[in-house]
């Protein structure tokens, strides 16, 4: 139920709701469990809720590590490599 | 670069494993068991293989963090009942098929129930304004990630003074799951993969009695598969060490004190309750009720119907999963007979149920 991937708020409407967006897919979300929500803002949304507000220095700083860690290890290794998700059951994943 | 592919670097991954492996031997000959609390970490866990890529000495099993798979029977057959009665129910997709004592919501809907399913459960209140005749009710299972939302709606319902909308809660809150569990001595869990969003709602900071009363290691983490594998090398870091704290690993989203707002909602329209999990009985507390002051949306009152303990199958092994006692594979019901479409219990209902989860993809060779 949890959607981890973050929207970015484009419109606050005067009922405590606005709309978020990602890649250019838009939705209508409630604001109501975030202090002074601002356009701009990335969510988090569950169950068409705004749950929190993304950190973007701590989300670019967590993915230069993970950056660095790949380059370390594909550096030692001389190539790139893949980790694919395996094929699900349902063809879902 | 798409932000989830940030998390999902093939050759990050290698390099996390490679520290697993060099961690797991800093262990010694000592084994140590984590458990990951959060159906959406089990769902990770389970699609991208990453207990393969764990030391031999390191498990990691699942705990009771799929709000479904933990419902007692009894709630579905109180809906039941009250669909019976006439009533339309509304609810998230992942209830309809979790078996109550004599079936589930899905049988009662092709049997002729009104069951609506919704993505939000602001739409339900949409169903409402639309048939402003007809008897409303919303099935409110889930963590405090899901109660936050759940309060919000109770909040807007009075706002618009829907009179034909109310709640069957069966809202649970995770902490005193932990209680329980770690008052379990043949459990012997050594450290908590703590959840990413249900940890938004109520902060980092609600682990801090199992690591320094408890001495369990515990990180807080969030679930694409990168986040998964540094959170376990961030617990086994501390056994290693031989400390407990509590390392918030989900800083871009998760803070120490959590989302005040969302704990200031919970706390205006729930009060705990002592609640029935499966596999761990009545946890003290563990519910979240409807308020004093709110009892006229509590659809077990209108209706009075309360909710009591139903009949589990006696064959699932559900508890047990629930608990990191078995794997999934270890229920001789699982695969033959019990899939994700015809489920004999509910840890093969829900997508972030342990069963479910090592059911789709068990073609790759899960443990
Ligand atoms: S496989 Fe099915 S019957 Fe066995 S424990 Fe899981 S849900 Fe229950």
């Amino acid at each position: 139920m949890c959607l981890a991937v973050p929207m970015t708020v484009v419109e606050l409407t005067p009922d405590g709701g606005g709309v978020v967006e990602l890649e250019g897919v838009r939705r209508s979300v409630r604001l109501d469990l975030l202090d002074d929500p601002q356009v701009g803002d990335v969510v988090i949304v569950h169950a068409g809720f705004a749950i929190e507000t993304l950190d973007a220095a701590e989300a670019e700083a967590r993915m230069a590590l993970f950056a660095r860690l790949a380059a370390t290890y594909e550096r030692e290794l001389g190539g790139p490599v893949t980790l694919a998700a395996p094929p699900s059951r349902d063809g879902e994943g | 670069m798409r932000y989830v592919d940030g998390f999902r670097l093939p050759g990050a991954a290698k390099a996390l494993t490679q520290e697993l492996a060099r961690l797991g031997d800093a262990l010694g000959p000592r084994r140590v068991k984590l458990m990951e609390v959060c159906g959406s970490h089990t769902m990770a866990i389970a699609r991208y293989g990453l207990k393969d890529l764990l030391p031999a000495n390191v498990r990691l099993v699942s705990g009771p963090g799929c709000p479904v798979c933990v419902t007692d029977p009894g709630y579905v057959d109180a809906a039941l009942a009250l669909a019976e009665r006439g009533a339309a129910l509304a609810t998230f997709g992942d209830m309809l098929r979790v078996p109550g004592s004599r079936g589930s919501l899905a049988d009662a809907r092709a049997a002729g129930a009104d069951v609506r399913v919704f993505y939000s459960p602001v739409q339900a209140l949409e169903w409402a304004e639309a048939e402003p005749d007809q008897a409303w009710v919303v099935l409110a299972v889930g963590f405090e990630t899901t109660a936050a939302p759940l309060a919000a709606l109770a909040l807007e319902i009075r706002r618009r003074g829907l009179g034909n909308v109310t709640l069957l809660t069966a809202t649970k809150t995770v902490p005193p799951a932990l209680d329980a569990l770690v008052a379990d001595p043949a459990l012997a869990i050594d450290g908590f993969l703590c959840p990413a969003h249900v940890s938004a709602i109520i902060g980092a900071r609600a682990y801090l009695p199992y690591a320094e009363e408890h001495g369990r290691a515990c990180v807080v983490a969030g679930f694409e598969p990168l986040d998964v594998l540094y959170g376990v090398k961030g617990l086994l870091e501390q056994l290693v060490a031989g400390v407990a704290r509590v390392d918030n690993q989900y800083e871009r989203v998760v803070r120490w004190e959590g989302n005040p707002a969302a704990q200031r909602a919970i706390a205006r329209v729930f009060v705990p309750v002592d609640a029935p999990w499966r596999g761990l009985g009545v946890v003290p507390a563990s519910g979240l009720a409807l308020g004093p002051g709110l009892a006229d949306l509590d659809a077990s009152v209108r209706f009075e119907r309360p909710v009591t303990a139903g009949r589990v199958n006696p064959a699932c092994r559900c508890g047990d999963v629930l608990k990191g006692v078995i794997e999934p594979a270890e229920c001789r019901l699982f695969g033959a007979p019990c899939v994700p479409e015809r489920p004999l219990g509910p840890c093969m209902v829900s997508s972030e149920g342990s069963c479910a989860a090592a059911w789709r993809y068990s073609g790759r060779g899960a443990r």
